[in-house]
């Protein structure tokens, strides 16, 4: 029986899926429909897979409209017709990639335990169950992997921390709080391949001798609250989550929490305490939740994607990851290739790829046609970059040395209609409604911020101003306690610096 | 969607269910605000008293967090990502227009109670924006027409 692949990821259903796999279902009842996440080729959602004796043939984007001409082209067989994209994986766009934490995505039937271990999944829990904690722990050290969430800190570092900390009880908690404006990477595996989630976060409880792990998950993802609740419950009944996962005699359970719409939460600190019950509000550090976290225990607190990179490094080792990437930022980075771009959606690449490569050559330019002026790197809270410096390559250090940061892999593109005094202030408001409060220079910092962006607009004591926005970045920079404060100064003074003739900043040309 | 009334009652059910978890107030808020639609003001001494808080402590948690609300939303939420990848595909545009065609604030509701107008930071569909929210689904590659469709089908009775 021919299996016809129809993405359930919230791209693909945000654009028609479900419509188009309900005309598949009644135009061809005796083919299988399997709802997958998606490959990542967003601009090509809801993109239509057939299983052909050659391999799957992709068609996209496709409308319900649009099913009875590709049934009556052969689409059962992978007929020629005009959205054909031949053979899935020979698209650019896939071929270009190395998936290595993205590897099942889209692939495999997302809730199918079968299917997971028949695409490799557990073994890299068996391996680390086979090699024990100690050893665990020094592979995920070796392989380099770094925090996906953007501060970049070393994975194995914190877990041999957590492990080394006296307790009786530890925790594993994955912050799924995706909140960056560009970024769909959490969103993506836990709706695509939500087991490599709770592998990853079984071995992170191995490793550090954690039995209970918290999978917090932001409430604007309704889709990937579902696909992660039932794949835990999958798993628990299988034995790979429980008393003793897997035969192993390690107990590790997850319990998955819901956040309520606060930006803030996605620091750590924050995280923590919205778990506990109370406002969202940063925790001064030390001490480091490795040493007293969540509940006053040790915790290991890591990105989503983090933890799901940690299966694929276990299984073929921490030099096999290592080896991708350059300097200091070792193994691959899903990047997020988002707004304004004709081929927007994930690409998963070893570090070092430059960002003109991603936003001219993979991302194909604009879909408005018009020139591209700026490209935010890392969510509301990174730096805008100007074509004059698509040289940077994408790295840790390579963007922190021109003052801007990776972060969660989140590349948004503008085209030449953008103002960015406008863009500029709508990172001060942000920074207002989502601030904590906890500190003063982003509380009070980011409401100035607006009212002084304010007055440069309106061309009211410019150069005063533009003087007392870069001292107010400064303060907010040095002063604040946590990234939210610490880190809007990027977008603002990043647009000040390469786009000042949107503030009346004579002399400057467009970056 | 249809909430319950609110009860002292119902409401000490769901109480009962979270008691004896760890950190239980926000999952219990979440059960609360899908029963009522809303955080009732009753509610809150309430699940002080269950969860050994004081009133300042759950009221703040319930301020703290957009999600909560403190009165219910109209029978249509129209929810619009206001985040930066959507602004780059003119989600500015679309979010005048959505408050020019109800008349709204952010926050607010129409006076007949039809639609609430709310906006929301980013739902992950950087890619395929500007998106929106309209009773929990999804919509991608929103434009002016569309959108202008979608207002017209909440506001009709």
């Amino acid at each position: 029986m021919t299996r016809i692949f129809v993405p359930c990821d919230a791209s693909a259903l945000a654009v028609g899926a479900d419509a188009v796999a309900a005309a598949l279902a009644k135009a061809l009842p005796e083919a299988t429909i399997i709802r997958n996440g998606s490959r990542g080729l967003t601009w090509l959602e809801p993109m239509v897979e057939i299983e052909t004796p050659a391999g799957r043939v992709a068609y996209g984007p496709v409308a319900a409209s649009d099913v009875p001409g590709l049934v009556d082209a052969g689409l059962i067989d992978g007929a020629a017709h005009p959205l054909c994209r031949g053979p899935t994986e020979e698209i650019p766009f896939l071929k270009r990639q190395t998936r290595l934490t993205f590897a099942r995505c889209g692939i495999v039937d997302p809730l199918s335990l079968a299917d997971y271990c028949a695409h490799g999944g557990y073994r890299g829990l068996e391996r680390a169950v086979g090699i024990g904690p100690d050893e665990t722990v020094e592979a995920v050290v070796h392989s380099g992997l770094r925090g996906r969430g953007g501060a970049g800190f070393p994975t194995g570092i914190k877990w041999r921390t957590v492990r080394q900390a006296e307790g009786q009880t530890k925790y594993i908690v994955c912050n799924a709080d995706e909140g960056d404006s560009g970024t769909f990477a959490d969103r993506m595996i836990m709706e695509g391949d939500p087991f490599v989630v709770i592998e990853g976060m079984t071995i992170a409880g191995i490793a550090t001798g954690a039995t209970q792990g918290y999978l917090y998950i932001r409430s604007e993802y309704p889709h990937a609250i579902a696909t992660m609740k039932a794949a835990i419950a999958i798993a628990r009944v299988a034995g790979y989550l429980g008393p003793d996962v897997a035969g192993s005699g390690f107990a590790f359970d997850i319990a998955v929490r819901i956040g309520a719409g606060a930006y803030v939460c996605g620091e750590e600190t924050a995280l923590l305490e919205s778990i506990e019950g109370r406002r969202g509000t940063v925790r001064a550090k030390p001490p480091l939740p490795a040493h007293k976290g969540l509940f006053g225990c040790p915790t290991v607190i890591n990105n989503i994607i983090s933890l799901a990179s940690v299966p694929v490094i276990l299984d073929k080792g921490g030099d096999f990851y290592r080896d991708f990437g350059l300097g200091r930022s070792r193994g691959t980075m899903p990047i997020q290739l988002a707004g304004n771009l004709r081929h927007g959606g994930l690409f998963e690449v070893a570090f070092g790829i430059t960002l003109g490569a991603l936003v001219e050559e993979i991302g194909g330019g604009t879909i408005s046609g018009r020139p591209v002026r700026a490209v935010q790197v890392g969510g509301p809270l990174g730096a805008y970059f100007p074509p004059s410096l698509f040289d940077t390559p994408f790295d840790y250090e390579a963007f922190a040395a021109r003052d801007g940061l990776i972060g969660h892999g989140g590349i948004v593109v503008f085209d030449d209609t953008v103002d960015m005094a406008h863009q500029a202030r709508f990172a001060m408001e942000f920074c207002a409604i989502e601030s904590c409060g906890k500190c003063t220079p982003c509380r009070i910092g980011s409401t100035r911020g607006v009212e002084v962006i304010d007055r440069i607009r309106r061309n009211q004591d410019r150069d005063k101003n533009l003087a007392l926005i870069d001292e107010l970045c400064t303060t907010m920079k040095l002063g604040s306690l946590c990234a939210l404060g610490g880190f809007t100064p990027y977008p603002v003074q990043s647009a000040i610096r390469h786009f000042g003739e949107d503030f009346g900043v004579a002399g400057q040309g467009r970056g | 969607m249809g909430f319950q009334t609110w009860s002292a009652e119902a409401a000490a059910t769901i109480i009962a269910g979270h008691l004896g978890e760890r950190g239980a107030l926000l999952p219990l808020l979440h059960d609360l605000q899908s029963a009522f639609g809303h955080i009732p003001e009753a509610a809150i001494p309430q699940v002080a008293l269950a969860l050994n808080l004081s009133r300042a402590e759950v009221h703040g948690v319930v301020t703290f967090y957009h999600d909560f609300r403190e009165a219910p939303h109209g029978r249509h939420v129209l929810k619009l990502c206001r985040a930066e990848a959507c602004q780059a595909m003119g989600g500015e545009r679309l979010a005048g227009l959505a408050r020019d065609r109800l008349d709204l604030d952010w926050g607010g509701t129409t006076p007949d109670g039809a639609v609430t107008l709310e906006p929301i930071f980013c739902l992950g569909l950087c890619a395929c924006g500007p998106a929106a929210m309209v009773d929990g689904e999804l919509v991608g590659r929103l434009d002016p027409a569309r959108l202008d469709g979608i207002i017209a089908g909440l506001r009709t009775p």
